[in-house]
């Protein structure tokens, strides 16, 4: 007889149910009521951490760190994921603002405030405008760990020579500037169109410049109307008088920011100048020509705006990336992930590692190290920019819900193809927040 | 006595039916639930009753989306079959070097559709790319930035992506008509053009109804190509209802909404089918052949 036995059949399924059902409940084990202290990170700073890692697990007694670094795109959704399923880790990295809001309302991150009023010379040494990235409704829940990253001007100095342009230090300047290079030519500013994000730092620029930080903390705050401020739509008309004079050149729509197109136009001359954030320097510059770098490449602050309110010492860009706890490790576990992040963290060895992979950590006293390091030139120009900013913009993605972030994306690229007036991004942007 | 049944016992069916189930039917159940919530992957759902449905319909976003996706299929359809078939029957023939011509034409079929996106984000790059050379800037449109242009440009990476596979169908389906319909063709004096529009086309009308389902039905899903292209930019020109769903979802975190989105997306596809099955009579599967 051929045909097998239902029993048979009945097993073979039996067993696939189990191995599916073992797949299903097989994930990792880190999870927050583990018997160490699990660390989720980006990479970037993992040599550090890793260092840090090993310093601290050496200690007699000490409850052991495992720190995990993932890559930056997938980590944001594998860590929702992870903290909504219950398997999160007990420490994991976020960028603060409204990201790390959500996370506090959702009661699943502790509050670091008392951590910190324990020691004090660590909470008065991190920059303030810094810190405030991790605090939320006053309370503290997030720590930076990593370099400050302001976003800068970056310019080719032989083709502002060449061509006898003076580098912009105002608004009237940069649009001169603009037409005297478009007549050549050459792109005055190289943009990275196609990922969306490199157009939030002019808009946050330009409002800061026009009104000040308040129009901006205005929209965070979710005031009515926030969006339809005056600063605003002038913002959103400059950036769209600068597209028509040609000052993104040609297809910048179509230019991919990630695997550093816009910042070769810069380095081959084919573009003057570029707004991007401090990662930029060593990501795409230093990486693409070490050359360039040396003699070619100069940089400086947004330029300021006539009549306008806000400070020009402010800036915007990526604060840091900041550590939070988990409320639901044990309170052993939890304790010995704040005395890591409050004694372990930015501890000497610490900010001499981040120095040495030309991070620039966000603490005061450090002018001496830095100017010691490679790169000093760059470094303290960095360093000094985000230490005597009047105030420190969050990125505006990272600032508002990641609901309303999507919607700003959206609008924004419209802007910039000049698909929509500026009141009607204004108005879109009300009727999202 | 009972008859006795014939063929392999239906619980052989067991375990392609369990992971079906599990990956299939439960996941769908489980987003027709989160549809009717508020849930931004963090905590508990919220359930909203009926809410992300009004949302949905009263937003012209979710109509636009809809429109580009129909035109993404019309559009991706009238590019694809001819040139398909063709390629097919060209290839079902035995010139010389058919073999060489069928191994260019099947090189996108082992490409993934990441690695697709990636080379012609390369190729179509206005400063660095292919058409930034000499000679043919005239090309260099910014196509993938230029929002009256992003659309067609997808329209084309896709059809180069899958043409090759609808092809293959073709070329077997071409290979399948008989031999003697040909000779009795050319007894009766009709040529080449005359052969193939009475004579191969009418017999690969079930190859056609195959492939145009698949090509709908994949227009309804394609996401990664357009994902790694424009991010369904510039602004939403390229924002068809997959990438709506997980723009919604996954960088939105509205788990809910995405969710109805995902439905709309499930219930217009099953349509779809059962609309081209019913119009085609493909269900009842009749055959032409010699002998059947």
């Amino acid at each position: 007889m051929s045909r097998p036995s239902w029993r048979a059949t009945a097993a073979t399924a039996l067993a696939i149910g189990v191995a599916l059902g073992t797949i299903g409940c097989s994930s990792d084990s880190t999870g927050a009521s583990g018997s160490g202290v699990s660390v989720w990170t980006t990479s970037g700073t993992e040599s550090v951490l890793m260092t840090s890692q090993e310093q601290h697990n050496a200690e007699e007694g000490s409850v052991p760190l495992d720190v995990q670094v993932y890559e930056n795109d997938p980590y944001k959704t594998k860590l929702r994921t992870a903290i909504s399923a219950g398997q999160g880790p007990t420490v994991f990295s976020g960028w603060g603002g409204g990201g790390l809001a959500a996370y506090v309302e959702a009661g699943e991150v502790e509050s670091l405030q008392a951590a910190f009023d324990a020691a004090p010379e660590l909470r008065d040494r991190i920059f303030p405008s810094v810190l405030a990235g991790g605090t939320i409704d006053g309370e503290i829940y997030g720590t930076p760990y990593n370099g400050v990253q302001p976003v800068v001007i970056y310019y080719n100095e032989n083709v502002f020579a060449d061509n006898g342009v003076k580098v912009p230090e105002t608004w009237d300047e940069t649009m001169d500037a603009v037409a005297a290079f478009k007549a050549e030519g050459i792109t005055p500013f190289s943009i990275g169109g196609a990922g969306r994000w490199p157009y939030l730092m002019w808009i946050a620029y330009l409002t800061d410049r026009i009104g000040g930080p308040e129009v901006f903390d205005a929209v965070v705050a979710g005031e009515e109307g926030a969006w339809e401020d005056p600063a605003i739509v002038t913002a959103a008309s400059m950036i769209q008088d600068l597209v028509e004079a040609g000052g993104f050149g040609d297809g910048f729509s179509s230019v991919d920011p990630n695997q550093g197109a816009p910042e070769a136009l810069v380095y081959t001359g084919r573009a003057a100048m570029q707004l991007q954030g401090a990662w930029g320097y060593s990501s795409a510059y230093l990486s693409g020509d070490p050359e360039f770098v040396e003699d070619g490449l100069g940089w400086t602050t947004f330029p300021s705006v006539e009549g306008g309110l806000g400070d020009p010492s402010n800036v915007t860009g990526n604060l840091s990336a900041f550590f939070s706890v988990s409320s639901k490790a044990d309170a052993e576990t939890k304790k010995a992930a704040t005395d890591w992040l409050v004694n372990g963290v930015f501890d000497d060895d610490y900010i001499d590692g981040l120095i040495g992979i030309g991070a620039v950590p966000p603490v005061s006293g450090i002018e001496d190290k830095i100017a010691a390091a490679p790169a000093a030139d760059w470094n303290t120009f960095v360093y000094k920019t985000a230490q005597n900013a009047g105030n420190f913009q969050l990125s505006w993605d990272q600032a508002i819900s990641p609901e309303e972030a999507e919607v700003l994306l959206t609008n924004l690229e419209k802007l910039f193809l000049l698909e929509i007036t500026p009141d009607e991004f204004a108005s879109n942007m009300n009727a999202a927040a | 006595m009972a008859v006795r049944r014939q063929g392999p016992s239906p619980l052989l069916a067991l375990p392609a039916l369990i992971f079906f189930g599990v990956f299939a039917i439960i996941p769908l159940f489980v987003a027709l639930y989160l549809s009717f919530t508020k849930w931004s992957g963090l905590g508990s759902p919220t359930w909203v009753g009926f809410d992300n449905w009004g949302t949905l319909f009263s937003t012209p976003d979710t109509f636009r989306s809809f429109g580009l996706t129909l035109l993404l299929m019309g559009l991706s359809w009238v590019f694809q079959t001819p040139i398909s078939i063709l390629l097919g029957v060209f290839l079902s023939g035995h010139q010389r070097y058919r073999e060489i011509f069928a191994v260019i034409y099947f090189v996108p079929l082992l490409l993934s559709s990441a690695a697709i996106g990636i080379a012609f984000r390369n190729l179509l790059d206005p400063n660095f790319g292919l058409f930034a050379s000499p000679g043919l800037e005239w090309l260099n449109l910014g196509w993938l930035g230029n929002p009256d242009l992003a659309f067609y440009a997808i329209v084309f990476i896709i059809s180069w992506q899958f043409i090759p596979f609808h092809t293959l169908l073709y070329q077997g389906g071409a290979r399948q008509v008989p031999q003697s319909l040909y000779e009795a063709a050319a007894l009766d004096g009709a040529g080449r053009m005359a052969q193939f529009f009475s004579i191969t086309l009418p017999q690969l009308r079930y190859t056609i109804v195959t492939s145009t389902t698949l090509m709908l039905i994949g227009a309804l899903t394609y996401f990664d190509i357009i994902f790694i292209l424009t991010q369904g930019g510039p602004g939403d020109a390229t924002r068809i209802l997959p990438v709506d769903m997980y723009l919604t979802g996954f960088v939105g975190n509205q788990m809910g909404l995405a969710s109805t989105i995902a439905i709309v997306l499930v219930l217009f596809g099953m349509l779809v089918s059962l609309t081209i099955s019913k119009l085609s009579g493909f269900t009842r599967m009749e055959s032409q052949l010699d002998g059947e």
